[in-house]
């Protein structure tokens, strides 16, 4: 057995995951446009959805793949919405920048 | 094998991650956005999820981000600038996000061991195939979720319509 055709711990694609996750947790706090929060979003679905299939592979079980596949049904909604409403608010403010979107700071 | 599809498509995977973090331009973001589902779709396949991986080239990398592609021709969204907001964003965001990187990397290391090992074809050589197998639990056991969602889209199209129409 060569050692490129080993076995991959599971904790490796966990490990991955985590890496996705908060690369997009810091891109959602650090990125200043609209569209790109909302691409940080899907990012963030994405890892998590990759740790569900990881322990669906663990476990044998099929559930986990379920869960995915309604996740990325709710991910497509959400994206549908979400871009409509980016759309209203551009059309409404011109502006795509989120510091200037803050009618509902107290 | 299996370690090769992982660090080779693991890395492609960080590496877009971190290009929509660094990069300026929207549709840079957007198209390295893609990167990493395809990326994705890969490492789903490796693990035996084979209608999975399809399902997000497809559905992720297909519609998702044509979509978003899409809104950022029609909006001419240009490069982001500097706010005020960006500061406190940075003090923030980068500590947060490497102290989450820091508690889950720490959590599943030190339970490797417990967690296994997978091997490619490891949940694929007994029983059906996977598409069966999903599918079968999809339309017994969770019909009624899976209608639910029907009338979650239909909503969803709905609420964008409504959103997104020219005002009369």
């Amino acid at each position: 057995m060569t050692p490129l055709s080993a076995e991959v711990p599971t904790a490796y694609y966990l490990v991955l995951a985590a890496i996705l996750f908060s690369t997009g947790v810091g891109a959602f706090l650090i990125k200043r446009n609209v569209i790109t929060v909302f691409m940080s979003i899907e990012l963030m679905l994405n890892a998590v959805n990759l740790t569900f299939v990881a322990f669906a592979h663990m476990w044998h079980q099929i559930g986990g793949q379920i869960f995915v596949f309604f996740v990325m049904v709710v991910a497509a909604a959400e994206a549908a919405v979400g871009l409509a409403i980016i759309l209203t608010v551009f059309k409404n403010r011109s502006t795509l920048q989120i510091d200037e979107i803050d009618s509902m700071k107290l | 094998m299996q370690l090769a599809l992982f660090i080779i498509f693991g890395a492609l995977a960080v590496a877009g991650a971190l290009n929509l973090l660094l990069q300026r331009h929207p549709i840079n973001s957007a198209l390295s956005l893609v990167v990493v589902m395809m990326s994705l779709a890969v490492l789903y396949w490796s693990l035996g999820a084979e209608f999975l991986a399809a399902a997000q080239v497809i559905v992720y990398s297909g519609a998702i981000m044509v979509f978003f592609v899409f809104v950022i021709m029609l909006l001419n969204a240009g490069e982001e600038e500097r706010t005020h907001g960006s500061r406190a964003a940075y003090l923030a965001g980068i500590p947060g996000a490497a102290a989450i990187f820091c508690l889950l990397s720490f959590v599943f290391l030190s339970e490797r061991h417990n967690l296994g090992s997978i091997n490619v074809g490891g949940h694929l050589s007994h029983l059906t195939s996977n598409i069966s197998e999903l599918s079968t639990v999809l339309f017994t056991k969770l019909l009624l979720p899976f209608e639910v969602t029907s009338v979650l889209i239909l909503v969803a199209i709905l609420g964008a319509v409504v959103l997104a129409r020219k005002e009369q």
